[in-house]
């Protein structure tokens, strides 16, 4: 259905091209925001789809933008619409707004988009930047639901916010984790995934 | 004739109608959803000052219970007490704002009518780290200060101290504070020592202003 080069460019940030593990982009917000699964899943959700809204646009305008200041007037796009984003949430969806709170005006810092509009959108056509921005935009909440699912289970015992680890193993002595809890662990787990991405990918070369 | 993107004046006026056309559409957007935004902001204080009174408010609408309970609002320079009437007991109801580790913290505190037991309380935050200082929004950190006193027994007022388990107050009321999260653990210990020295035309006045209040309140 797709040909060979749209499948790339969706499915590729996926896996042999993950902006995160490959590309290393973006790497910032994954520690911030993984401490539980809700908050890296909404993350990766916004993400996308200013990933993908803002490639558009950029795509769109390439041809006019003039080269010495085409960096700013990306910035001025994404900034734009993560403003436009988080003015929609607090409308129509305030809990989830407050939720994200400082974590939606990152965005605007997030390496992943300025990375996907210098290195993709200023060169290729909208429904193929759109495609790319998608599959960028997965790419890294993929990571960030890894890193989140381990962080929150092992840390805090929970899923989601509900305890998935039951009472009998706290009463025979397993504790939570609170290594889990600090950043620091998050660049740890990142850097297991890119090794356990690596090897199989090695693998798959040879 | 094509035109060349590379030339000064090009840049120039390329960014000044960029600019405009976004700052204009921004205006628009934030123009019309303000009144929407604004409502949103009311609605969670008022679902904030409820939790704070302990009142279940999932089989209802919010505002609804919020205005048959909450009737009167005592004014004190700045400081707003809201005055809630819970099945016929007298409730205070004190805002409080303070600092975190990454951004501001705030919350509502519920006092009985003695201006002293701590009946409920309520905290929000902007941007604590989720899993460790953001649990202050949990009922198992906020339950802890039910039934606590803000006076100690010569009646002034002292706060309620968070400190870590094994610590001790001296001449205060005490509740743990949440392990990992020392900076925001003990920014509520300062906000509400703070916020309640501030209340202190209102915690006061104890027994004077009472009787004006519960004619205000069965209005």
């Amino acid at each position: 259905m797709l040909s060979q080069k749209t499948k790339d460019t969706l499915l590729g940030p996926l896996n042999a091209n993950n902006p995160v593990v490959v590309q290393i982009l973006g790497i910032c917000s994954a520690l911030a925001v993984t401490v539980q699964l809700k908050p890296a899943l909404v993350m990766g959700i916004a993400v996308t789809i200013i990933v993908a809204m803002s490639n558009v646009i950029v795509s769109l305008i390439r041809n006019t933008i003039p080269m010495r200041v085409r960096i700013i007037v990306q910035l001025v796009v994404v900034a734009a619409l993560v403003t436009l984003v988080s003015e929609v949430l607090k409308a129509f969806a305030y809990d989830v707004a407050m939720q994200l709170s400082v974590y939606l005006g990152l965005i605007i810092t997030n390496c992943i988009l300025m990375g996907r509009l210098e290195a993709f959108a200023m060169t290729n056509n909208a429904w193929d930047s759109l495609l790319d921005g998608l599959g960028n935009g997965l790419g890294y909440a993929i990571i960030l639901v890894i890193v989140a699912f381990v962080r929150e289970l092992l840390g805090s015992g929970q899923l989601l916010g509900f305890q998935v680890i039951p009472q009998w193993c706290y009463d025979h002595g397993y504790e939570n984790c609170g290594m889990m809890l600090m950043p620091a662990m998050a660049l740890i787990l990142v850097g297991c995934v890119i090794w356990v991405h690596r090897s199989l990918n090695d693998k798959e070369a040879k | 004739m094509k035109l060349n993107t590379n030339s000064n004046i090009y840049t120039f006026v390329y960014m000044t109608v960029v600019v405009i056309i976004v700052a204009v559409l921004l205006a628009v957007v934030s123009q019309a959803l303000a009144p929407k935004q604004q409502a949103n902001i009311l609605l969670d204080k008022q679902k904030q000052i409820l939790g704070a009174l302990k009142v279940d408010f999932s089989q209802a609408d919010p505002a609804e219970v919020y205005y048959t309970l909450v009737q009167d609002t005592l004014n004190y320079g700045k400081q707003e007490v809201y005055v809630a009437n819970l099945n016929g007991a007298v409730k205070y109801i004190l805002p409080l704002s303070g600092k975190g580790l990454w951004g501001g913290i705030g919350g509502y505190l519920a006092l009985d009518e003695d201006k002293n037991t701590i009946y409920g309380v309520n905290f929000n935050h902007e941007s604590e780290t989720p899993g460790l200082g953001a649990k202050i929004v949990e009922p198992e950190f906020r339950s802890q200060f039910e039934g606590k006193h803000i006076r100690n027994a010569e009646g002034a007022v002292v706060s309620v101290a968070v400190l870590k388990a094994g610590k001790h107050a001296e001449g205060q009321e005490q509740v743990d504070a949440i392990s990992g999260a020392t900076i925001t653990s003990s920014g509520v210990s300062t906000m509400l020592e703070v916020n309640l020295t501030e209340y202190a035309e209102f915690l006061n006045e104890l027994n004077e202003g009472k009787e004006e209040d519960h004619v205000e309140s069965e209005d």
